[in-house]
């Protein structure tokens, strides 16, 4: 039953793409599959990470693939299926966050609360997840007045608290010290271990990949070049 | 003393046309600002033509769309017992006209000035594209939004030439302040129309103040 439960809530992405003209041409060109839990997609700028994110959460056509999670066809070009963003659940955390700077932490929060619930049910849950990410006092606080950790850690709970069935992460700790990228990486290690959703997490930072120990998909010029654990692929 | 009744017609028509050219003028912004929308240069310039086309030639093609004899206008006139022009709806067309191209390209500007990944993150949290729309882009351009509105009112405000060539010069009617200062100055009533130019000039310049005003805080946080 186990293996049944780990296969069910895979994330499969097959995905083409060609842009640019012959000078500047960028091929993309990929399989992966990611289990449950962290994994980790690793390459310089300019290796087609953003690119496969946002192919994956829907904002992004590719010419040619397929995407699969836990069994459902997200996107298939052959078979003319493309699942539009909101009917994904998978949520993605931008680089730059994109918080919405007109809703305090809360409404940023509750935006993405799932159902058709009240308001006041709809804050309560917002709620739960700022405490649970430890950021609870922020609640009525406008994005604008967040710390570097602050915002990374309410940008997390609001990807959560849509309830995804994916999590995707595009350089999450990039705007933070080296300290702090430590003990949110932890932190964040462990969080998503508790769910049992596919979690993918882009970094070009090798000692963050390394420290993750995770299994590492490594991307190059639009392609994987290898796919293992973390010590081995970033020996 | 002062005749009010041009300046409270220009205000009520004025009015009635902002909002008209404030609901078409965003949602053909929005329109426009989507990306893979076939032709939108062609629907934007055809938007903005009124900005520079002289008004006779916006008003002919409003009489020959509008007028007693066309589809619509025959149409109206079966339903309301009314024709559209040379009546008071017609100087709300016009003005509705006039104030159309300056609102969308400002709605248009504040919307494609959003961040798309604000949108994006919307979309992944489970929002459809109208409550993205709704909840993100219009609230984050709402003073680019607003300062077009204003710039409409005041356009609306004005209008001279498509309104004469629509609506006529029917005082209480269309007679309203630019005609009424048109009809001042031709019958030598110059005290008239100098106090209606500077209650027009006065109003113009709020609104120009107040839009530099919104412009200028736009980069602030909220």
């Amino acid at each position: 039953m186990a293996s049944e439960g780990s296969r069910s809530s895979r994330l499969t992405a097959r995905l083409g793409l060609a842009r640019g003209h012959v000078e500047q041409r960028f091929t993309l060109d990929v399989a992966l599959d990611f289990g449950p839990g962290l994994s980790v997609l690793f390459g310089p700028s300019g290796s087609g990470k953003t690119t496969i994110l946002s192919a994956i959460a829907g904002l992004l056509r590719p010419a040619s693939g397929k995407v699969t999670l836990a069994s459902e066809t997200l996107f298939d070009a052959q078979r003319g299926i493309d699942l539009a963003p909101d009917r994904r659940r998978v949520a993605l955390v931008f680089q730059s966050l994109a918080l919405f700077p007109h809703l305090d932490a809360l409404g940023n929060v509750a935006y993405g609360v799932p159902g058709k619930s009240n308001k006041s049910e709809r804050s309560e849950r917002a709620n739960a997840w700022l405490e649970r990410m430890r950021v609870a006092h922020l609640a009525r606080r406008y994005p604008s007045s967040f710390s570097g950790g602050e915002a990374q850690r309410v940008a997390l709970a609001r990807a959560l608290a849509s309830e995804p069935r994916a999590l995707l992460l595009d350089e999450p700790f990039s705007a933070l010290d080296q300290a702090l990228v430590s003990e949110l990486s932890a932190e964040l290690a462990a969080h998503v271990d508790s769910l049992s959703l596919p979690v993918v997490l882009v970094t070009h930072d090798r000692n963050l990949a390394r420290e993750l120990g995770r299994e590492v998909t490594l991307l190059r010029a639009g392609r994987v070049q290898q796919v293992g654990p973390a010590k081995q692929v970033l020996a | 003393m002062i005749d009010l009744e041009p300046l409270l017609l220009s205000f009520e028509v004025a009015a009635l046309a902002t909002c008209l050219a404030s609901v078409c003028g965003v949602a053909i912004a929005a329109l426009l600002s989507m990306p893979r929308v076939w032709g939108r240069e062609l629907i934007d310039a055809a938007i903005t033509a009124p900005m520079v086309l002289p008004p006779t030639v916006l008003g002919y093609y409003v009489l020959v769309l509008l007028g007693r004899e066309s589809a619509i206008g025959h149409w109206f006139e079966a339903l309301t017992g009314a024709p559209i022009v040379f009546t008071r709806g017609g100087a709300v067309v016009a003005a509705t006209i006039g104030a159309l191209p300056l609102i969308s390209k400002a709605a248009r500007a504040a919307l494609e000035a959003v961040d798309p990944r604000l949108v994006g993150a919307a979309r992944t949290l489970g929002a459809s594209t109208l409550r993205a729309f709704l909840t993100v882009s219009l609230p984050l351009s709402r003073r680019g939004i607003v300062a077009g509105v204003m710039l409409g009112f005041a356009r609306a405000l004005g209008d001279f030439g498509i309104t004469l060539m629509v609506a006529g010069n029917i005082p209480g009617q269309t007679r309203t302040a630019s005609l009424a200062i048109y009809d001042a100055v031709l019958s030598g009533r110059d005290e008239n129309a100098t106090q209606l130019s500077l209650i027009m000039t006065a109003l113009a310049m709020g609104v120009l103040i107040g839009v530099g005003y919104l412009t200028r805080q736009r980069q602030d946080g909220f």
